[in-house]
């Protein structure tokens, strides 16, 4: 640790921090565009100039002759950083209305507009006027940019972040400088667009309204999104991120940074991948077969009422659930060695535990298993070489994994806990001594194959509880429409055993409900669903997940003790 | 040494048959320098330059055995020269003599002072307009190879050395040492920040001296006449500053604009501008008198009529404001030229040639231009003038604003010329007239 002095504040700061993340532990903040933590440095946007000095030993201060950039400085002990100097204030204003100086002011249209540095900056540093009294440099837009992106190219303050990315952390490098002086501009090469798989990374890191997010443009402004802490659930890296959400519906995903996890960025396939949990062909009403069913079911076939005497303000799910309670124990009474429950890795660890310990408390014979784990191809890894190849292996900045699902690891703690080991849906289905299923999914893709399907066949009961109707949850005895990852509370832990809360953004569509509250019903628990709570239960219980019990798992999460992690079943 | 029997030293072979030739520099005792410091130790060839106080020419007048020396000491693998011939500063023309007349003499200089740097690869950057100093020099160095001048085992000294010659693709930044290297390894010429120094990390990453071509022209004769002949001409340093380096040595002065005999002279340093426009130059044209010289290059400023008796040597131009010598090339601006048209066309030129890394000089120079553009319109206001001032004060590494020191240059022009020609810029906006001379092609 190094005691630095910022604006007459002592503070310790780790040796190897730059002047900024000095200062930023002192509360003041050295505005900044071209720096970004995960890139190098660059210094050439000059916002951060600061009057940087030295406490001599004996006490005296002497500041340094000139302004020097506070992202390129390093700190050392007795290091003082001055912000608030009239040299300082003048320089950071003039920096700011050269950078407005071409800028088209076009706040009002502008997707970046409440979240933008542009906008913070001159608010908080910056002049109220531009003394330009001459027209404005006029650039075209670049739609073309990337299937993803949009370049506005007027808005831009030449950071070269985007740029950066594209060689540092993609290494794909589609993005460059062209021209020179106040008429260069970002661009591609001709017919190679920025279609990278982390392309929407350059956006985030676009401190204003420069690259923009084709998906998102023109679809909300910014000031109307609810935020959420969440985990990705694409795959099993478990970027931590954020769902920005208004009125029941998720507009984006943006990473959050954790060192522990993925660092700054997040995948296309994760960012843009989560327009599933809108889909119209989400499961939202619970089901009884007709089997099953003490009455003819009341609502038309299509599910729409047909008139005001037609209008049902029952609760849909009370009859689901002690029917299905009572099927459960009627079906583990006559084989409970039949009884197979399939957990998914979609699961939570807390709705993993929840169903585990409900039916294990029924009777110790039924089987859990793993539901199958969704495998795409080899790890993806980052930065790319000059022919697309992986980087070595102590170069690698970011990484799509093959393992396309959250919570392996998690669930597999949950069924050693349990089981004593963790057996897959294919063992009992070669065994085809299962009587009954209970089927938990939550895949956004359909993962009900051929084989699945023919191996379930038509057991004494079927429950389904999924997200997406299947060939199962046609003829299932039970659906019960559960909700994806955006609608829910809970843990999951990642490839390296890093447990991870997410929070619920949303309400689930329709008459779908939270997994946990589900089995929090079913399981006829006291109280409501709670992730937190459950955790510390978990914690005390499962030896191998006592990490779980501080509760709050902090932005970043915490590591479970892990065992050597297993092959991927496929 | 009095200037009038001072016999050229860099230039002493200008205007001979067929001077690019190496029979002919081998005959004028070519290469007996090179021969000499093979035979010393490539410590004692750094001390001698260091004590002769040579300073290199490019501009920034860096003590170039100094500059050798911070190269680290026990390094393996590779260490890179570059000649910096990238010569872009407005005005200045004598890298483009020496290559073209006497090519073999700055060759010989790389040679030795690539054994003095322990360098076994060298590049030099050439800018791309110099069409002819490329094939001279390509001619040449094809010569050298053939003649076990460069290659293995140079002389039977044991000692090997590449030269690459590399074209530029005309951009001035190419001449900021820094942006040359970045230019060098195929990049953007942006230049680095700094630390690390390119003595550290440099070309490749690799430690690397950047030198210019003048500099390493003056390298062969201090070899062959020793440190204090070398020092026996230009101005001493002055005992009264201790950072003064003294400004020793002969010196290619490039004269130009309004004077009756532009060209390029060699003077010991210190010359006054007065002494040098009219005793070297044939006197301001058309009888006229000088309003303004700029002393190196554009970018280090204006002298004013009231400061032609500045001594041009290192220190002496900055004594009147400006920025410093630069690479010495005079530009004589004449009283019925207007100030606010020189200046315009100094703008013009740094917003052309602005690499457009650092927010202030990328922006700074195309506003300032664009501000004279609309005060030569006749549209332009008084509170222009000290805009122009604040935009000049914004810029470059004295501030700290920028990277480079070529915001610097780009901001020099604009101060001095307010400074010293405020009532004229004053009186032009008032008078509301516009410029007779046409508006150049825009960079902005």
């Amino acid at each position: 640790m190094a005691k630095v002095i910022v604006n007459d504040i002592e503070v310790d700061a780790d040796p190897k921090d730059n002047c900024i993340l000095a200062a930023r532990k002192a509360g003041v903040e050295i505005p900044h565009y071209c720096w970004h933590e995960s890139l190098s440095v660059v210094a050439s946007c000059r916002m951060c100039l600061v009057e940087v000095g030295e406490r001599k030993p004996d006490g005296t201060i002497v500041m340094g002759p000139k302004l020097v950039p506070g992202c390129q400085t390093p700190i050392r002990e007795g290091t003082v950083i001055r912000t608030d100097t009239p040299k300082v204030k003048t320089t950071q204003a003039m920096t700011l209305e050269l950078l407005l100086l071409n800028h088209p002011l076009d706040c009002s249209i502008c997707d970046q507009a409440g979240e933008c540095y542009l906008q913070d900056y001159t608010y908080k540093f910056g002049n109220a006027h531009s003394r330009l009294d001459e027209p404005k440099i006029q650039r075209m837009d670049k739609y073309h940019i990337g299937e993803q992106i949009a370049l506005f190219t007027d808005r831009c303050v030449m950071c070269t972040r985007c740029v950066r990315f594209t060689r540092e952390i993609s290494g794909t490098a589609e993005l460059q400088v062209v021209a020179r002086g106040s008429h260069e501009e970002i661009d591609v090469f001709p017919e190679v667009p920025c279609d990278n798989k982390l392309a929407g990374n350059v956006v985030d890191l676009c401190p204003v309204g420069a690259l923009c997010s084709k998906d998102f443009l023109y679809k909300k402004r910014v000031w109307w999104l609810k935020h959420s802490d969440s985990v990705c659930t694409g795959c099993s890296t478990g970027c931590s991120i954020q769902v920005d959400q208004n009125e029941d519906k998720v507009y984006r995903l943006r990473p959050r940074e954790n060192p522990l996890a993925q660092g700054h960025f997040m995948c296309d396939e994760g960012r843009f991948g989560f327009k599933y949990i809108h889909d119209e062909r989400r499961l939202k009403l619970p089901r009884i077969s007709a089997a099953f069913s003490k009455a003819p079911s009341a609502k038309p076939p299509n599910g729409k009422p047909t008139g005001t005497a037609d209008l049902d303000f029952s609760d849909p799910w009370s009859e689901s659930m002690s029917m299905a309670r009572s099927k459960i124990k009627e079906a583990i009474k006559n084989d409970a060695h039949g009884f197979v429950a399939v957990l998914s890795p979609f699961m939570t660890v807390e709705e993993a535990y929840l169903l585990a310990g409900y039916l294990k408390e029924i009777d110790k014979r039924i089987r859990l298993v793993l539901g199958p784990v969704p495998v795409d191809g080899v790890d993806d890894q980052y930065p790319k070489g000059p022919k697309g190849q992986p980087p070595a292996q102590d170069k690698v900045k970011f990484t799509i994994r093959a393992e396309k699902c959250p919570n392996r690891l998690g669930v597999e703690a949950i069924l050693r806990h349990f089981e004593g080991q963790v057996r897959h849906l294919d063992d009992v289905i070669l065994k085809a001594d299962a009587t009954a299923f209970y089927v938990v999914g939550g895949c956004s893709q359909g993962w009900v194959t051929e084989s699945i399907d023919r191996g379930i066949g038509k057991p004494a009961l079927l429950i389904v509880q999924d997200i997406f109707p299947s060939p199962l949850s046609d003829r299932a005895d039970f659906v019960l429409p559960s909700a994806s990852f955006a609608e829910r509370d809970g843990t999951y832990v990642n490839y390296a055993g890093l447990a991870q809360a997410a929070h619920g953004a949303i309400r689930c569509p329709g008459d779908a409900r939270a997994d946990g509250r589900i089995l929090m019903e079913l399981s006829e628990r006291k109280g409501l669903f709670n992730a937190m709570a459950l955790r510390k239960e978990i914690g005390r219980t499962v030896p191998t997940l006592a990490t779980l019990s501080v509760g709050e798992l902090g932005d970043h999460g915490v590591k479970i003790a892990t065992t050597a992690p297993e092959p991927i079943h496929s | 040494m009095s200037n009038e029997d001072f016999k050229p030293v860099l230039l002493a072979r200008l205007g001979k048959p067929n001077s690019h030739k190496l029979e002919n520099y081998k005959a004028d005792g070519g290469y007996q320098a090179l021969a000499k410091a093979l035979a010393m130790k490539n410590t004692e060839v750094i001390d001698v330059v260091k004590t002769s106080g040579l300073r290199g020419r490019g501009g920034a007048g860096f003590p170039t055995g100094l500059k050798w020396t911070f190269l680290p000491k026990d390094v393996s693998g590779p260490i890179y020269l570059c000649i910096n011939g990238d010569e872009s500063e407005p005005g200045t023309f004598n890298n483009r003599v020496l290559i073209e007349q006497d090519p073999h003499q700055v060759l010989e200089g790389i040679v030795i002072s690539s054994f003095a740097t322990r360098t076994t690869t060298a590049y030099f950057y050439l800018r791309y307009e110099y069409g002819r100093c490329y094939r001279v020099l390509k001619d040449a160095i094809d010569e050298m190879y053939a003649n076990n001048l460069l290659g293995k085992n140079i002389l039977g000294s044991g000692y090997d050395l590449d030269v690459h010659l590399h074209r530029g693709a005309c951009a001035y930044i190419c001449g900021e040492e820094t942006g040359l290297i970045e230019s060098l390894e195929g990049k953007r010429a942006w230049p680095r920040i700094k630390p690390p120094f390119p003595a550290i990390e440099g070309a490749f990453r690799r430690p690397t001296v950047v030198n210019n071509v003048e500099t390493m022209a003056c390298i062969p004769h201090i070899i062959n006449h020793g440190a204090e002949w070398f020092m026996s001409m230009g101005v001493p340093k002055d005992p009264n500053n201790p950072r003064d380096a003294g400004s020793y040595g002969p010196k290619l002065y490039c004269i130009s604009g309004h004077v009756n005999k532009p060209g390029l002279v060699e003077l010991p340093m210190g010359i006054s501008a007065r002494d040098l426009i009219d005793k070297h130059a044939g006197g301001v044209w058309k009888g006229r008198k000088a309003k303004a010289v700029v002393p190196g290059g554009i970018s280090m400023g204006f002298m004013s009529e009231k400061e032609l008796d500045t001594p041009l040597d290192f220190a002496g131009p900055g004594r009147v404001g400006c920025l410093g010598l630069g690479t010495a090339a005079v530009v004589v601006i004449d009283d019925h030229t207007s100030m606010v048209d020189v200046l315009y066309n100094a703008c013009r030129f740094f917003a052309h040639e602005s690499c457009g890394q650092c927010t202030p000089c990328r922006e700074g120079t195309a506003w300032s231009t664009k501000i004279l553009e609309r005060i030569r319109d006749g549209r332009g206001k008084l509170s222009d003038i000290d805009l122009l001032l604040e935009i000049s004060g914004s810029m470059g590494t004295i501030p700290g604003t920028t990277i480079c020191g070529l915001a610097d240059g780009a901001a020099w022009p604009i101060k001095n010329a307010i400074h010293k020609f405020r009532p004229e810029f004053e009186e032009y906006i008032k008078s509301g007239r516009r410029s007779e001379s046409p508006a150049l092609a825009g960079a902005h």
